[in-house]
């Protein structure tokens, strides 16, 4: 389809085999079309979280209530070791996904043990254990009150550079860049061979298993991967927000994840992202006029779930497809 | 074709220069005999409205909201219009830090105060100590004055649970009894209400029957009342808040304890006695910073009872005391400062005395906690009730000291050392 | 024993039977819809406090608390078919997932109406004025005649409905379908009735649980939160889909959240997580569920 010079066609293509330049282009402006750029950070940190748990969901299919707890994990873990001692920034957000890691292997393994509806309430219980105990070990966690008086070192490598991140349009950046990270680290990994037996587990765990895979193993790999994306997107969300309370751990947390997958698109690549935007983006303008924005943002839940399961993302790239009157690559 | 387009275009245009034309001439008519050329003075507040203090947010932002027209309708400070920017963060702290960046980034705030909520208001402290901005908290917070949290922008104009016990248990222990029970939610307002009420008991010489920690969001605690009876003390202290208090206290009444011993509670409130009813919390005892009563005795209380009702067609609670109090401390700093500069209105703020709505208090210039009266109140039964708001009666009013706060060495600062110095 | 007075003890057990009563109503109510419509009715909770908002406007509209026991869960049942029909319906089959999600979604409207509709504080709720007072338990201690009554209650709406799914032919049905719903399928059985039928059951005692805890716990739009998340961990326990799990591990949770509270209150909230992860991994059917159920 030739239009005034411009090949529509392969341009489409060629975005849809390559979606992260785009999706770059698009995070970078984003900072400068919204109200505040703070806004924009939290839809990227959010954005990583609901990204880390769309593996497991959109991808493997696999439903966890208890989503909150890797991303707790890794807010603590930063929050605790930035206090505790006098380390780096980096070596801080290390610690973060590290104990995330950790967290999400146990867990997982324990939760892997079954299957459908018994595997999302072992989440739930082991989700809802770390709240109770992240509430009562208050001198590790400041308990109720919350974990406060982080300190916010500089991005640093003693000798080459020092730079204070965290004025609002470079504290952006800076989580976008993790963000970028991620998403081509995730690219590659969906784009493997190892991603492609993922949504095969999705869509048919029993065949996948028949053909020979492990599929108990893979399942676990891929919980732990998005235990780790969940520990990062805590991490930097200590960062941001300088404190750490026990609300992210409950399970009303792990909800409000679900929300921004199915909003955007689960089993989608770019669809948690934009889950989170619009959601916070709603959340923001909704509460301007109401207190009562969940009266808006349920129905608009409860009527995804039944008629848009593909969530805006989704749809708009099925509408794509049509268009092209040929299946998109995953993007 | 072309003509035609070009002309409703030009009509178009037209339009659109007409109506801009309007606006811009109406705009020129309407506005405001003050604060033409001079921005307007910009104050944050945020406060739970969502959540089970809805009705407390509303009613600090009432307060709040009287403070700022009182000043408004004498043509603003400084020649300037005050403007309050009301935000809800749901009672969770990341939500109150995430207003407060909005706050300080969108709508460029010179002063945030708020909220309700020991956990919120740190989170939002911590915003406004890392934009340099000036922060005041309306609600009662340990630790908002020590050294972790307290800053030179950090103040507070309520008073802290510390504070409050003293009071409360000085006078339980002279009127209700020696031999205290304790039971207590295992969070923040229990521990330290725990924390307050065995220090003053130490000091006068009480007997501890017993302590129970209860896991906060308890819905049942009839399972703890057959230990408590059995120690038999003269005082039940309930030392819990919000549902917690609501259930212990009906509970309590339907078990019959109150027959065995009398109960008092550290932080009463006029919304859980409303939802309680009458007889639950009848005879019970406790501790109040402001009841609306007190403008039968206190001139300034008068005014800002009458100034309130007018206003909003009720009478204020403590709430509502401090979210004025509050905000009117920092625009009044404004205007003896002359200038809306952070660190001059920091000066006029420290070491002030001031009588607001409930008689002196002084904001210390130390530790920058607002020092002020505390009342015990008791509830009165149906019969003695003569209207909806009329559910306490003021037993005794515990003035004032600074003797009662906790030392300088457990706060973590220098005592006659102006925290301004830190700038 | 133990070092605490016989009397006491017995007191704690009996708080214990209280706790179970509510736990044991809403629970019955998860595990029949989850049996048969192998649903997680994530708005049970909401359910169990519209319940407690619709005894206050019974109280309001007819002034009594009698009247109320009746109209409460027969107007929750109903509300709970309209929501199967309209709604849950719709995602049958499609994904195990999509009705928890939907009454996920379902229970935060709920909630939200509720707030905007009553307000974000609570009201008040008293005990019926014929309930008030206490019952003298041969000098051991005295104990509210109102929670008398209520496990009472709940022994009679227990007793009521294991005589219906045990001798009626509707109550066959569903054990049936419990079972095996492909082979009651295939006997020729409308299954959408049935599930309609259990879900306004399962509805309408969350609405019972909902006016008879309200005396005793009061009524506010976060009532049925943190519920709604033990009673997963009661029916969990029990077995999903079975009448008597849901009354043993009720009865069982009670009592170990009172006895908790008398010798580590501070423990009782991880205890009965530790408790649902701990059958999860071991015997996911529960004490005395089917096994294989969504697996």
């Amino acid at each position: 389809m030739k239009k005034n010079g411009f090949d529509f066609g392969k341009i489409m293509s060629w975005l849809a085999a390559n979606p992260i330049p785009l999706i770059v282009v698009v995070l970078v402006i984003v900072p400068f079309i919204s109200p505040y750029k703070a806004l924009a950070t939290q839809m990227v940190i959010l954005g990583l979280l609901a990204l880390g748990y769309n593996i497991l969901y959109g991808y493997t299919g696999l439903l966890s209530f208890g989503h909150a707890a890797y991303f707790g994990l890794g807010a603590y873990a930063t929050g605790i070791i930035l206090i505790r001692t006098n380390c780096s920034l980096l070596t801080a957000i290390g610690a973060g996904v590290f104990v995330a890691f950790v967290g999400a292997c146990l867990i997982g393994f324990l939760c892997l043990r079954r299957r459908g509806i018994y595997f999302a309430l072992l989440t739930l219980a082991f989700a809802q254990m770390l709240y109770f105990t992240a509430n009562m070990w208050e001198s590790l966690t400041g308990g109720e009150a919350g974990l406060r008086n982080i300190p916010h070192p500089p991005l640093a490598i003693p000798g080459l550079f020092s730079v204070d991140v965290y004025a609002p349009t470079r504290f952006y950046f800076f989580v976008l860049a993790f963000a970028v990270i991620a998403l081509i680290l995730l690219n590659r990994i969906l784009e493997s061979p190892f991603g492609r037996v993922l949504q095969g587990i999705r869509e048919n765990e029993n065949r996948a298993k028949a053909l020979g895979y492990n599929t108990n193993r893979i399942k676990w790999l891929s919980f732990v991967l998005s235990g780790i994306f969940s520990g990062l997107a805590g991490s930097l969300y200590t960062l941001h927000i300088g404190f750490v309370g026990i609300d992210e751990l409950y399970w009303e947390m792990s909800g409000k994840i679900l929300m921004m997958i199915l909003l955007g698109g689960p089993g989608t690549f770019f669809g948690p992202f934009v889950g989170a935007g619009i959601f916070l983006y709603l959340e923001d303008i909704i509460s301007g006029y109401t207190r009562y924005w969940m009266i808006v943002l349920g129905p608009i839940f409860v009527l995804s779930v039944l008629f848009f399961p593909q969530g805006v993302w989704g749809t708009v790239r099925l509408f794509l497809e049509r268009l092209r009157k040929t299946p998109l690559e995953e993007g | 074709m072309e003509d035609d387009r070009k002309r409703t275009r030009r009509d178009f245009l037209k339009s659109i220069g007409a109506l801009g034309g309007a606006a811009a001439f109406g705009g020129i008519l309407t506005r405001k005999s003050f604060a033409d050329e001079k921005a307007p003075i910009k104050i944050g507040f945020i406060v739970p409205l969502t959540g089970p203090y809805g009705t407390e947010a509303r009613d600090q932002e009432a307060g709040a909201t009287l403070a700022v027209e009182e000043f408004n309708t004498k043509g603003g400070v400084l020649g300037r219009r005050i403007e309050l920017f009301v935000r809800d963060d749901k009672l969770n702290p990341a939500e109150s830090a995430r207003r407060a960046q909005e706050l300080l980034e969108k709508e460029k705030v010179h002063m945030i105060a708020g909220s309700i909520g020991a956990h919120t208001q740190l989170a939002m402290n911590e915003q406004c100590k890392r934009a340099k901005t000036i922060f005041m908290s309306t609600s009662a917070s340990n630790e908002i004055t020590m050294a972790k949290d307290v800053s030179p922008y950090t103040f507070s104009e309520a008073t802290n649970l510390y504070i409050i016990t003293q009071a409360v248990g000085e006078w339980a222990f002279k009127n209700l009894g020696k031999k205290w029970f304790i039971l207590a939610a295992d969070y923040g307002f229990g521990w330290q209400t725990t924390e307050g009420f065995r220090a003053i008991g130490k000091k006068m010489g009480y007997v501890e029957a017993g302590l129970i920690n209860h896991p906060t969001g308890t819905t049942d605690y009839t399972a703890y009342f057959p230990k408590i009876i059995a120690a038999q003390p003269e005082v039940l202290l309930l030392c819990n808040f919000g549902k917690d208090q609501l259930n212990s206290v009906k509970q309590v009444h339907e078990f019959g304890l109150k027959k065995k011993m009398k109960v008092v509670c550290p932080l009463l409130v006029i919304t859980a006695r409303h939802e309680a009813g009458d007889e639950p919390f009848e005879d019970i005892h406790g501790g109040a910073t402001f009841y609306w009563e007190m403008a039968d005795t206190i001139p300034t209380a008068k005014a800002f009872v009458n100034g309130y009702r007018k206003r909003w067609g009720r009478p204020p609670t403590d709430m509502a005391g401090y979210g004025y109090s509050g905000v009117k401390g920092l625009l009044s700093a404004v205007q003896r400062a002359g200038d809306v500069d952070t660190k001059k209105v920091i000066l006029k703020l420290e070491g002030h005395t001031y009588d607001h709505y409930k008689g002196k208090q002084w904001m210390r210039a130390w530790d920058h906690r607002s020092m002020q009266d505390i009342v015990v109140l008791g509830s009165k039964t149906a019969k003695e009730r003569t209207g909806e708001w009329d559910v306490f009666k003021v037993v005794e009013v515990q003035k004032a000291n600074d003797k009662q706060e906790r030392s300088p060495d457990v706060l973590g600062l220098k005592e006659g050392v102006p925290l301004s110095r830190m700038l | 024993m133990l070092g605490i007075p016989f009397n006491i003890l017995v007191f704690q057990v009996f708080t214990g039977l209280v706790l179970g009563t509510i736990f044991i109503l809403l629970a019955i109510g998860l595990s029949l819809i989850f049996g048969l419509l192998t649903v997680v009715n994530f708005a049970h909770g909401a359910f169990y406090m519209w319940g407690a908002y619709a005894a206050l406007l019974c109280i309001g509209c007819f002034g009594n608390f009698w009247i109320g026991l009746i109209v409460v869960p027969v107007a929750l049942g109903i509300a709970g078919m309209v929501v199967e029909y309209a709604l849950i319906r719709r995602v049958y089959g499609l994904n195990p997932d999509y009705p928890l999600l939907l009454t996920f979604g379902l229970s935060l409207i709920m909630i939200e109406l509720v707030r905007m509709l009553f307000g974000t504080t609570g009201y008040p709720f008293n005990v019926p004025a014929l309930l008030k007072g206490s019952i003298n338990f041969f000098n051991l201690f005295s104990f509210p005649a109102y929670r008398i009554f209520v496990i009472a209650v709940t022994a009679a709406v227990i007793a009521s409905l294991w005589l219906f799914l045990e001798k009626s032919n509707i109550g066959l049905i569903i054990r049936g379908g419990t079972r095996d719903s492909e082979m009651v399928k295939a006997l020729g059985i409308d299954i959408s009735r049935i599930w309609l039928l259990v879900f306004g059951i399962g509805t309408g005692l969350a609405g019972l649980a909902g006016i008879l805890a309200a005396p005793m716990r009061g009524v506010y739009p976060e009532m049925g939160i943190a519920m709604l998340v033990e009673c997963f961990v009661v029916t969990v326990v029990g077995g999903m889909g079975s009448l008597k799990g849901a009354v043993v591990s009720g009865l069982l949770l009670g009592q170990v959240v009172s006895l908790s509270c008398l010798f580590a209150p501070a423990m009782s909230n991880i205890v009965i997580f530790i408790a649902m992860a701990f059958v999860l991994l071991v015997r996911p059917s529960g004490l005395f569920g089917v096994s294989g159920l969504l697996e």
